[in-house]
């Protein structure tokens, strides 16, 4: 071996590589440069569409050398899909530059998700000999916006929202310096010649600055303290701040925000602040301390100071740590803030300035704001930890539109576009072997919310240059997205029942394949037999899935009023296993009870349904949590909270057969479909409620009961089958409590488990599910 | 069966078969009735309800006020009526005569006569009790012929009345439901609120509609799908009547989906707001109408619904009977 790389040593190659993945925006090229002036290799380096283009000539031990480093020492942020290396004769060039951008050609470059404040900047803003000391702009090739400014590719100070701030000479000396931080970062600014802050106050038509620079910082910090609401600029769109401590604010931004109970996240400063809040896991400060820079839901301590309007109704707090400079100086002089978006009722975070500053002017008493355009809304990402693992409620900021490897048979043919749900909709586009999952775009009933994602669409195709030939929906026909699929010309439409695509995400988040036992629990979806589904056994793959079992469906009285009145589940519930007792719920309704009984004898009235989520409507109305809810999944979410998790006792309940199962596609299934009687959980919660059994244990007897009870039918169908893999998905797997205890007893009888980590599994998720069904079937 | 619920379904039914079928001049704005030579208005319609009596009506009444408002709509004044008759064998007399009594009533209220007809008894189980079908020709004494093409930006949208209670009073008659029904039918013949309006505002009154099936909401997708224009309606001004609502949210329903038989949309420009409200005001059968919005040109081809809250929320033909959409 000695011997061998002698005789080599003084050989010249000279390489052509390409790069791909998220390797623009993220300091790649300089890294490239650095290296090879290392090296001693001459060439040069540029961006084009596709990615990163490189020439190197040199000895062939150096340019080993440089491949390898190329990957393992490649910048932070920089996410390497795949390089091709060319053997090119000998040209004799000497040294190595970096080459001007080229635009053409298809595009395969992705665009880098916003990132927060690195330690190097932020060791510059709190330095006062640094010459961005105190400024809220700093950022370099490690961190800083990306996603939220890029306008189109390739990536260049020109393709962003700072194309309107011309560098300054030392900004520019920087940029073009090899050997600094700033080498070559688009967003790269300083007081002298970047963005600038201010403190606006708006009166009807009128607006006035009232201060800038670190004077419009110094106003806010005070507003705050005297208990203003202050609408704050941030990477993807404005807040609302308030102190987090200081109930009449809080109490006053609900009532003037319209949001009645649902929580609100809190900044803090750190760590350290963060752990005076919530108990927090090694996992959970990880999380909070990743650059993404999540709102993570973690326990809150009892004697915690924060607010009780901030979180009404729950033990957990959603927590995060500053991800902009702005932030890091408001926090450091405000201590803990509540930071929810900048929105009224139900409608999308505001983020254009006019907008803004309109819309949000009868709730924020005033704005810290500045001249930075954000050219995308992008909401927070939300994170909580279940089975043990960080799951995604929400991936938006931090993430978005990092794509999704997958584990497809082969690249696709024919890109596809997935158009997701309608709430917490998203969509999704696969072009060769990846996914680009868009980030959170909302409730389309909502106008703004419906021009988001039709022009984030468009944005996307621009981005990463997809042309979609097959376009993916739900088969709910009253579905925003389901009409937005049917209007698009030229593209073949593939229809993706609900579930299904709930367990193909999960097996896609997994990189897996499948077939497997689906497990999808969630609110409600659209059943191939026009009914609403949502509580299924489906054995699933790609290509079909069979319907395996399902909870025994019950009349939803009233449609989408039950979904709002949760005591209306519990009389389903009531009525539907012949209960005579009259617990606490039916007499805080007794004038409607009897009418809500009525209606579920008219089916027209009253849609049957199989929903894992109205089943746990019915018993957090039982008990006495809510009978009425102000957002999705409160009643839900309030049953795990009550739940003891040191109770260990678990409601029985039957598994009956039902019809043969109904299958799409060509997985075989030799067993009869299961029938999973919840409504003996509900008999049981109305029993023990009836000899005084505390709520803490019911409720957890109730997610026991349940989980026994999909062991057993996943059991059922595994002996079937031979399948030994169970994926959890839908957004009843965002409860914690079910979650776990169904992952551990599945584990202890001997099958895997895959559940969500990279996508969420409410419908957020959903649209990666059907590009991937849709990729499969439509080759 | 859910062809009939008056959104996209019927929609595509009657584009598809008849359309196809029957193609002409006249039949192709798909309008509540036709004109003929410009002197006058042509028009039938099909009346098939359960129960046939029900609160403020039956379906008798309801025959002659839906043709005769069909020609309103078109701004002619009623002439004459057929009715056609399609009763199950076994049918009772009693409730025959208590129907064309009804239909006698009506027509002399609309001052129209029913001018020739014809009864067909088909075997039991065939059909469900009495169909009644009623075909009208109306003459235009104005020059002006709405329509919803005469719509322009900026027009306010007036409902003369309350929304909704001729459907949910239908829903509640039926009998399954535990409901003290506290509400009655509209059903009532506009020939009069109509000739008063076109009086008043002349060329302003650029489209009459009566929101039967489907509501308020199909029928303003109807006009901005036609016209491409948008109608951006405020929550907050949409007249329902407590019972109506009541029973809405038991049902689950959006009162804006849900039937008139005695109640006008009129699209009127904005120097003619007020004349037409004032009409609308002095007459009996639009004392409680009200401006629940406008029409822009933007976004094409949607109604919009301004919430309580300042949001904005899409107001879409439905493409069949509507199930939950939440997850
Ligand atoms: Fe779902
Ligand atoms: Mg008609
Ligand atoms: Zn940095
Ligand atoms: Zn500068």
């Amino acid at each position: 071996m000695p011997g061998k790389a002698h005789s080599v040593s003084t050989e010249r190659v000279r390489l052509r590589i390409r790069v791909e993945g998220i390797v623009q925006g993220v300091g790649f090229r300089p890294h490239v440069y650095t290296l090879a002036r290392r090296l001693d290799l001459a060439g040069w380096v540029g961006n084009d569409p596709k990615g990163v283009f490189i020439e190197v000539e040199g000895l062939r031990a150096a340019l080993d050398l440089f491949l390898g480093d190329l990957k393992g020492e490649a910048p932070p942020l920089a996410v390497i899909d795949r390089v091709a290396t060319t053997v090119l004769p000998l040209t004799g060039d000497r040294g190595f530059h970096i080459a001007d951008s080229v635009q053409d050609g298809s595009r395969r470059t992705s665009v880098s998700p916003d990132f927060g404040t690195c330690d190097d900047c932020l060791a510059e803003l709190f330095d006062p000999a640094d010459r961005r000391y105190r400024y809220p702009f700093v950022n370099c090739v490690n961190c800083g916006p990306r996603f939220t400014i890029v306008t189109r590719v390739p990536y260049d100070r020109s393709t962003t929202t700072m194309a309107r701030f011309p560098m300054c000479g030392e900004c520019a000396r920087e940029f073009a310096d090899p050997a600094d931080r700033r080498f070559h970062a688009q967003p790269t600014c300083c007081p002298d010649c970047g963005p600038v802050l201010s403190y606006t106050v708006v009166d009807g038509a009128d607006r006035q600055v009232l201060a800038q620079g670190e004077a419009a910082l110094q106003r806010a910090v005070t507003a705050v303290r005297t208990g203003l609401i202050v609408a704050v600029k941030g990477l993807g769109g404005y807040h609302l701040a308030v102190g987090a401590e200081d109930e009449p604010a809080v109490r006053r931004l609900r009532d003037l925000k319209h949001r009645e109970a649902k929580p609100f996240a809190v900044m803090v400063a750190d760590l350290a602040a963060a752990r005076t809040l919530a108990g927090l896991t090694s996992e959970a400060e990880r999380l909070l301390a990743d650059p993404r820079r999540p709102i993570v839901l973690v326990p809150r301590h009892a004697e915690a100071l924060t607010a009780p309007s901030v979180a009404p109704g729950t033990g957990e707090i959603g927590l995060m740590l500053p991800y902009t400079p702005l932030h890091h100086l408001l926090l450091r002089e405000t201590g803990p803030i509540v930071l929810t978006s900048g929105n009224i009722s139900d409608e999308p975070i505001a983020f254009k300035d006019a907008e803004a500053l309109n819309g949000l002017s009868s709730v924020a008493d005033a704005f810290l704001t500045h001249d930075r355009p954000i050219h995308i809304r992008t909401d927070d990402s939300v994170v909580r930890i279940v089975a043990g693992r960080a799951t995604p409620l929400r991936r938006s900021r931090g993430y978005a539109p990092e794509p999704l490897a997958l584990s497809l048979q082969r690249p696709v043919r024919r890109a596809v576009l997935a158009c997701g749900g309608e709430l917490k909709s998203t969509f999704c586009m696969v072009q060769g072997d990846r996914a680009f999952l868009s980030h959170h775009i909302g409730d389309l009933e909502n106008y703004e919310t419906l021009v988001a994602f039709t022009e984030g669409i468009e944005h996307f195709q621009r981005l990463f240059g997809v042309v979609p030939e097959v376009v993916a929906h739900d088969l709910h026909p009253e579905y925003l997205s389901t009409k937005y699929a049917a209007e698009l010309a030229d593209v073949e439409l593939a229809g993706v029942q609900h579930h299904h695509a709930h367990i193909a995400s999960c097996l896609a988040d997994n990189r897996e394949r499948g077939p497997v036992i689906g497990v999808a629990y969630d609110g409600l979806g659209y059943g191939t037999d026009g009914t609403l589904w949502g509580g299924e056994l489906l054995i699933a793959d790609f290509t079909g899935y069979v319907r395996v079992g399902s909870l025994t469906p019950v009349p939803l009285p009233g449609g989408e009023a039950a979904i709002r009145h949760p005591w209306r589940m519990a009389a389903a519930y009531l009525a539907e296993m012949d209960l005579t007792h009259t617990p606490p719920v039916q007499h805080r309704h007794a004038a409607d009870w009897d009418r809500v009984r009525a209606l579920l004898k008219t089916p027209a009235h009253s849609p049957p349904t199989t929903s894992a989520g109205r089943l746990f409507d019915a018993v957090a109305a039982l008990l006495d949590l809510h009978d009425t809810v102000a957002y999705e999944g409160q009643a839900a979410i309030a049953l795990e909270q009550t739940a003891d998790p040191t109770e260990t006792g678990a409601y029985p309940a039957h598994i009956a057969r039902g019809d043969p199962p109904s299958c799409n596609g060509n997985l075989p299934y030799p067993g009869p479909s299961l029938l999973l009687n919840g409504g003996e959980l509900v008999r049981a919660v109305v029993e023990d409620r009836r000899t005084g059994t505390p709520p803490e244990a019911v409720a957890a007897r109730f997610h026991n009961g349940l989980a026994a009870l999909t062991v057993a039918a996943c059991l059922r169908v595994h002996e079937a089958s031979g399948l030994t893999t169970v994926a959890l998905s839908g957004g009843v797997f965002q409860n914690r409590l079910l979650t776990d205890r169904l992952t551990d007893a599945l584990r202890r009888h001997g099958l895997q488990v895959l559940t969500h980590h990279r996508v969420p599994p409410n419908d957020g998720g959903l649209s990666l599910g059907q590009a991937v069904i849709a990729a499969r079937r439509h080759p | 069966l859910c062809h009939g619920a008056g959104g996209k379904a019927t929609q595509t039914l009657i584009e598809a078969v008849f359309l196809d079928a029957f193609d002409n001049p006249a039949l192709a704005p798909l309008a509540d009735g036709a004109v003929i030579a410009d002197t006058h208005a042509f028009t039938t319609d099909s009346y098939v309800v359960t129960p046939l009596f029900f609160p403020g009506g039956d379906i008798g009444d309801l025959a002659v006020n839906g043709t005769v408002n069909d020609l309103a709509m078109c701004g002619a004044r009623p002439v004459c009526l057929s009715a056609g008759f399609i009763l199950e064998e076994g049918f009772p007399v009693a409730d025959l005569r208590r129907i064309t009594t009804s239909m006698a009533a009506a027509a002399r209220t609309a001052g129209v006569h029913i001018v020739t007809g014809d009864t067909k008894v088909v075997q039991r189980g065939k059909a469900d009790g009495c169909y009644i079908t009623t075909t009208g020709l109306g003459a235009f004494h104005h020059d002006i012929r709405p329509g919803a093409r005469m719509a322009r930006p900026g027009d306010a949208v007036i409902v003369s009345g309350p929304v909704g209670d001729h459907g949910i009073t239908i829903m509640l008659a039926r009998g399954e439901l535990d409901i003290e029904a506290d509400t009655v039918s509209d059903t009532a013949a506009l020939a009069g609120l109509v000739d008063d309006l076109l009086t008043a505002c002349g060329p302003h009154l650029h489209t009459l509609r009566d929101p039967t099936r489907g509501g308020v909401a199909t029928v303003l997708n109807e006009i901005t799908a036609t016209t491409q224009l948008a109608a951006v309606l405020d929550e907050d001004t949409i007249p329902v009547r407590p019972a109506v609502r009541g029973a809405c949210e038991l049902l689950g329903i959006d009162p804006l989906y849900v039937a008139c038989e005695g109640r006008l949309l009129a699209l009127v420009a904005p120097e003619a707001t007020q004349t037409a409200l004032s009409t609308l005001h002095a007459h009996p059968l639009g004392q409680d109408a009200t401006v629940i919005g406008h029409l822009t040109d933007d976004p094409p081809g949607l109604v919009l619904l301004r919430t309580t809250f300042g949001g904005t929320r899409i107001v879409d033909l439905l493409v069949g009977d509507p199930l939950p959409r939440i997850c």
